[in-house]
């Protein structure tokens, strides 16, 4: 087997307690070898966040994963702050900006509505990892591979029987990522295009390790 | 002198500055020629109330008042300062002393003075009156102005250089008969013993400033009895006099010594404000002795000759100073303004010509004439003054020639915090983080001690006196911070600011809920409880140790803090009606208690229901 990769889960909510699926999600992937769960409203609870920590956290690890709720087709405002510190200028990209090249970045959402709100002809008019355009960007701007993201629909509706299936999917999909069972490669969003930090290795179908 | 003497002498003179100093500001004359005239008329030239030889006495005795001021002007100039204002102390003061005493002594010589007597009293002359410019220039608030700078200068230069004219002027005397300065115990000792002597003497006094005055300082100033800090003061300026006068130099020079030692002292502003009435009253009686002291005899044997030779100084003083002025590219008004202010003798003068005649250079009847011609001359210095403000300057007005700006002083600090304990040393240590200088007051000579240590500058005083907060700055200044560790001091220093000082914005450290209520209703917007903040803090902290989220512990802290700011500046609008702070309270527990209730039961309170909203378009 090959070597395992790192995960970092960047987690953001709000309001913790009152959430359900989110800590269900949690709870799933709590413990994970491997896997460094950082929950950044606790961390900073008063947004005076810590850039070089931050940074170090994202060189330590293979694989960044932003879980959260998806607020207004987006992310909870401590990750917009999270991204416009962390992603300095020379260090995420830019003139000698390569320290996050060839690492992966993914989402992993839960939303209050189905599957089929988030269609072309649906209630929000977009796919979801089409309104995560953003990091898609963003990824691609850095170096890294955006995956197709992780998503939970009508989290709140779900049975906890339902609900409990989709967060030890999650857990599977980390777990598999981690061990090289799932080449992330040939896991990209839809309409990701490999950055060039990839080089030819994204031609061989093969990726950083 | 008999009690009753001294009594009657004393009501004279203090009736004599009562009615003289108020007249003579209302007629916008200045209070040193009201002294001076209320002096000569009270003098045995005109109405006799005071002998000349009680004249000459209370003159000796009054010219501790110039000690005294000199002293204060050395504790207004640190040795920082002093450094800053080298080029124009030397420069122009060296160059005003040699000038104006080659000129003058040229004239003496052309006059076929004999050279020695010629070239002394050059020098003697050379020296302008610290007392009489120095009062004129604060009462017309020019201290700080460029031309204000110049002048002080000089003054400064000139104060110095009495030492070594001290020291030269017997080498001028071919048979020095010893002198009839008889306090000098070391008179009789070889020169090279009296250089030593002179050398201890100074170095005594900074080693003593340096290292002796602030323990002393902290032990006299713990007693807390305000009349011993007072009277320690005092003693310095007494005792520095005496031992000054012991080795045959300046008390002045030596006063004005020890004040710039003690400038950088914590103490300093309290020694300002204690020794601030000695120097004015006793200023006062100077100047009246001057004014009684003019020999009126003497104008009238010899009134030509008097009038020329004052006539001759005043002018070949204000040209010569005038030329200096424009060497030192000064603009015309202020080369004016700097003339017309150093155009007259000092005090120095009468010490000099006692001085070189015991010496011998020069004889009993020229030095009554050089007397007469330097008090004269300070007599109408104020007049000078004011002939070149009223008449001269306003010439220049049109003239197209634009002014100096005034220099501001850039050290000035914004902030002004009263009490450097646990509370204030926090405020002042943000602040300077940020580049934000304060000017700290303490009352407290343990704390002041402790925090010299880290080499934090700060003094010494009760910040509810109005005349220490102007010492500080107070009118300068954009925010005043009271972290003083007393309710009722706070209350006091409060209610001196609003009423003196409208313009600064106050931040005041509460005791409790009940204090911060009269901070409030006395206009104190910014009133902080000062152990609010730290015992939400530790809840917070509490809290998250409980299990709850760090971010919903922070948010319940701030909600709740904000909670209870509003009640508290409700509360305080209706703090005499106890119906209605009941009323209040019990409104205000419903509330802070539904947002802790809403947090523990999940049911979302207030705007935050969105972050889990069941029809949020995007859900």
């Amino acid at each position: 087997m090959a070597k395992q990769k790192k995960i970092l889960v960047l987690f953001a909510h709000p309001r913790l307690s009152t959430s359900v699926v989110q800590r269900a999600m949690l709870k799933a992937i709590d413990g994970l070898e491997k896997l460094t769960l950082h929950d950044l409203y606790a961390a900073y609870p008063d947004f005076i966040i810590d850039v070089r920590r931050e940074q170090q956290l994202l060189l330590d690890h293979d694989i960044i994963v932003f879980q959260h709720p998806f607020y207004w087709y987006s992310c909870p405002a401590i990750i917009k702050e999270w991204l416009d510190l962390v992603l300095e200028n020379g260090w995420a990209y830019g003139t000698g900006g390569s320290k996050l090249h060839r690492k992966c970045m993914m989402s992993a959402i839960s939303t209050g509505g189905n599957r089929d709100a988030y269609r072309q002809n649906g209630r929000n008019r977009y796919e979801a990892t089409e309104l995560l355009a953003p990091f898609d960007q963003s990824a691609y701007l850095c170096g890294m591979a955006y995956l197709e993201p992780f998503v939970i629909y009508t989290g709140r509706h779900l049975s906890p029987g339902e609900l409990a299936g989709r967060a030890e999917e999650y857990r599977e999909l980390l777990v598999d990522l981690r061990d090289g069972r799932i080449d992330p490669l040939k896991r990209l969003a839809k309409g990701h295009e490999l950055p060039k930090a990839f080089g030819a290795a994204s031609l061989r179908g093969e990726h950083a390790s | 002198m008999h009690l009753e003497d001294f009594l009657l002498g004393a009501f004279v003179y203090l009736a004599a500055a009562v009615i003289a100093a108020p007249i003579a500001m209302r007629l916008g004359l200045g209070s040193v020629l009201g002294y001076l005239i209320a002096g000569i008329v009270i003098g045995p030239s005109v109405a006799g109330l005071i002998g000349g030889s009680q004249g000459e006495s209370v003159m000796h005795f009054a010219e501790f008042g110039v000690i005294v001021m000199l002293f204060l002007v050395g504790l207004e100039l640190q040795p920082s300062k002093l450094w800053e204002l080298r080029k124009p102390i030397l420069g122009l003061g060296g160059l005003q002393v040699a000038g104006t005493a080659a000129a003058i002594g040229g004239a003496a010589l052309a006059a076929g003075v004999e050279w020695r007597t010629a070239l002394t009293i050059g020098l003697v002359l050379a020296l302008s009156s610290t007392a009489i410019v120095l009062q004129s220039m604060q009462e017309r608030g020019l201290m700080k102005t460029s031309v204000g700078q110049s002048t002080f200068s000089v003054l400064l230069f000139q104060d110095v250089s009495v030492i070594p004219m001290l020291a030269l002027l017997p080498l001028l005397a071919i048979s020095a008969p010893g002198g009839d300065h008889s306090t000098s115990l070391i008179a009789n000792l070889p020169a090279w013993a009296q250089a030593l002597a002179v050398l201890g003497a100074v170095g005594a006094i900074i080693l003593a400033g340096r290292y002796l005055m602030r323990p002393v300082f902290r032990i006299v100033a713990g007693a807390k009895i305000r009349e011993i800090f007072v009277a320690f003061a005092l003693l310095i300026v007494v005792g520095i006099t005496l031992l000054m006068q012991l080795v045959g130099l300046s008390a002045a020079l030596g006063t004005f010594l020890a004040g710039v030692v003690l400038a950088e002292s914590e103490y300093r502003h309290e020694l300002e404000q204690d020794l601030d009435p000695f120097k004015g009253l006793l200023l006062a009686v100077f100047f009246i002795a001057v004014g009684a002291g003019i020999d009126f005899q003497l104008l009238m044997n010899e009134p030509v000759k008097l009038i020329g030779l004052v006539l001759g100084f005043v002018v070949i003083k204000l040209v010569v100073h005038f030329v200096i002025a424009k060497f030192f590219r000064m603009s015309t008004p202020d080369a004016s303004r700097f003339s017309f202010m150093l155009a007259q003798g000092g005090e120095f003068a009468f010490v000099l010509i006692s001085f070189v005649t015991g010496l011998g250079l020069l004889g009993i009847a020229d030095a009554a004439m050089l007397v007469a011609v330097v008090a004269i001359s300070m007599a109408l210095a104020p007049l000078l003054i004011l002939l070149d403000e009223k008449v001269i300057q306003p010439l220049f007005a049109h003239g197209g020639e634009l002014r100096d700006p005034d220099v501001i002083d850039e050290s000035e600090a914004k902030v002004i915090i009263a009490g450097y304990g646990r509370f204030g040393m926090t405020v002042g240590r943000l602040l300077l983080a940020n580049g934000f200088k304060s000017v700290v007051l303490e009352h407290d000579t343990e704390q002041i001690d402790a925090l010299r240590k880290f080499g934090i500058k700060l003094f010494y005083g009760d910040a509810s006196r109005v005349d220490l907060l102007e010492a500080a700055g107070a009118r300068e200044a954009e925010i005043l911070v009271v972290a003083v560790d007393d309710r009722e001091k706070t209350n006091e220093i409060v209610a001196a600011t609003k009423k003196n000082f409208p313009q600064l914005r106050i931040f005041a450290r509460a005791f409790d809920r009940v204090h911060a209520y009269e901070l409030i209703n006395a206009g104190v917007d910014d009133t902080y409880r000062e152990l609010f903040e730290a015992s939400v803090q530790m809840a917070e902290d509490a809290l998250v140790a409980l299990g709850k989220h760090p971010y919903e512990a922070h948010r319940a802290a701030l909600l709740f803090k904000s909670h209870d700011e509003e009640l508290l500046r409700l509360a305080a609008r209706h703090v005499d009606d106890n119906e209605a702070l009941v009323d209040i309270a019990r409104k205000g527990r419903a509330e802070i208690s539904n947002v802790l209730d809403a947090d523990r039961t999940g049911t979302p309170i207030s705007s935050e229901d969105a972050w889990i909203a069941k029809d949020r378009p995007d859900q």
